[in-house]
């Protein structure tokens, strides 16, 4: 009972800090300097056509790999922390998945990792991008491992595929340092025309390899869930 | 319409740390901790946002000499994107925290963990 005040009081607390903020807001009626920035030089610069994007992967490029980092590095504790309960072999005792679902995944995770792909290659001109592909792909993975929960998935090739879009990532970055204004600079190809899929320079190749990246890691931290399953 | 989201993402924090801090379950706590997330992307989501305007791409309805008229803010959108991946992966890292817990104690209520208590 005591814990269960002091908590209400701490909640109350917070409340209190968060009501002057929400009593202070006043919505904008124009872009801040920064917004304003970005809204006025994304398309003559950059050639992308979702402002969002040219910030995540290019005006904020460092800030998405330190997050592509922290990714990689919690997807690495899970497999770390859950390492040990995969060797030992599990009895056999699963009940079979239904006939639809088994059917049904076979149809559509296929479907659902092509939707993934074509999520992260046009995250430069539609609301997409790297990390809601990369989600889409580990969904298709979730679903084949629902399907079928002894199925193993080889976490050599996951942890390959992982490994080499991130440095093929830090090569690019470093490849606009050399030939274009700076680290993760996009303009290391030709920035073509808005809109266009074969535009905004490395925008698309980077946010691929972000869409291989987060996939792999997402799809290897349900691959460790999976398979400790267990208990 | 802002104030609306706001007022909610502000209540969905408030929520779930109260959840966070009174549920003895790890697992309900972590539930907790995942709204409070939620929470916090709208509150930053609904900061960004102007009334009456369109989303941060550029199309044929949106040309580039009109997109500083006429988009919202699209550096909050570009915070909330990361955020959500990191809550994903910060959310799964518990989850492993909690499976190694529950195989130690073979429970989940989080007041049978008493080595750390003072």
């Amino acid at each position: 009972m005591v814990r269960r005040f002091a908590a209400l009081l701490l909640i109350l607390a917070l409340g209190a800090v968060f009501l002057p903020l929400f009593l202070a807001y006043h919505p904008d009626t124009s872009l801040n300097p920064t917004a304003l920035y970005y809204a006025e030089r994304t398309a003559q610069d950059l050639g992308a056509a979702n402002i969002v994007t040219a910030i995540v992967v290019t005006y904020r490029g460092l800030d998405t790999l330190g997050e592509v980092t922290v990714l990689f590095l919690s997807a690495a504790i899970v497999g770390l922390v859950l390492a040990r309960d995969r060797l030992t072999p599990r009895p056999h005792t699963r009940v079979p998945a239904g006939e639809l679902l088994t059917t049904g995944s076979r149809l559509l995770a296929p479907l659902i990792m092509l939707l993934g792909v074509y999520i992260f290659s046009n995250g430069h001109l539609t609301p997409g991008g790297g990390f809601q592909g990369g989600a889409v792909i580990a969904s298709g993975v979730l679903l084949l491992l629902l399907a079928d929960p002894e199925r193993r998935f080889g976490h050599r090739i996951i942890g390959f595929i992982e490994s080499l879009s991130g440095v093929a990532y830090v090569l690019i970055g470093l490849a606009g340092l050399y030939y274009a204004g700076g680290f993760l600079d996009n303009r290391i190809l030709p920035t073509g025309q808005v809109g266009q899929l074969f535009s905004a320079g490395a925008i698309p190749l980077i946010y691929s390899l972000i869409g291989l990246k987060v996939g792999s890691e997402f799809s290897s931290i349900l691959a460790d869930l999976s398979e400790t399953e267990e208990l | 319409m802002a104030q609306i989201s706001l007022a909610t993402g502000f209540l969905l924090i408030l929520i779930g740390f109260y959840g966070a801090l009174t549920q003895r379950n790890l697992m309900r706590m972590i539930v907790g901790f995942t709204i409070a997330d939620s929470g916090v992307n709208l509150v930053i989501v609904a900061i960004g946002y102007m009334h009456g305007r369109t989303a941060p791409i550029i199309d044929s309805t949106l040309p580039a000499g009109e997109a500083p008229a006429r988009i919202i803010d699209p550096v909050p959108q570009a915070l909330v994107l990361t955020a959500i991946v990191i809550g994903v992966g910060v959310t799964a890292l518990m989850l492993a925290y909690a499976y190694k817990l529950y195989q130690a104690k073979r429970t989940l209520d989080i007041s049978t963990f008493t080595e750390l208590k003072w």
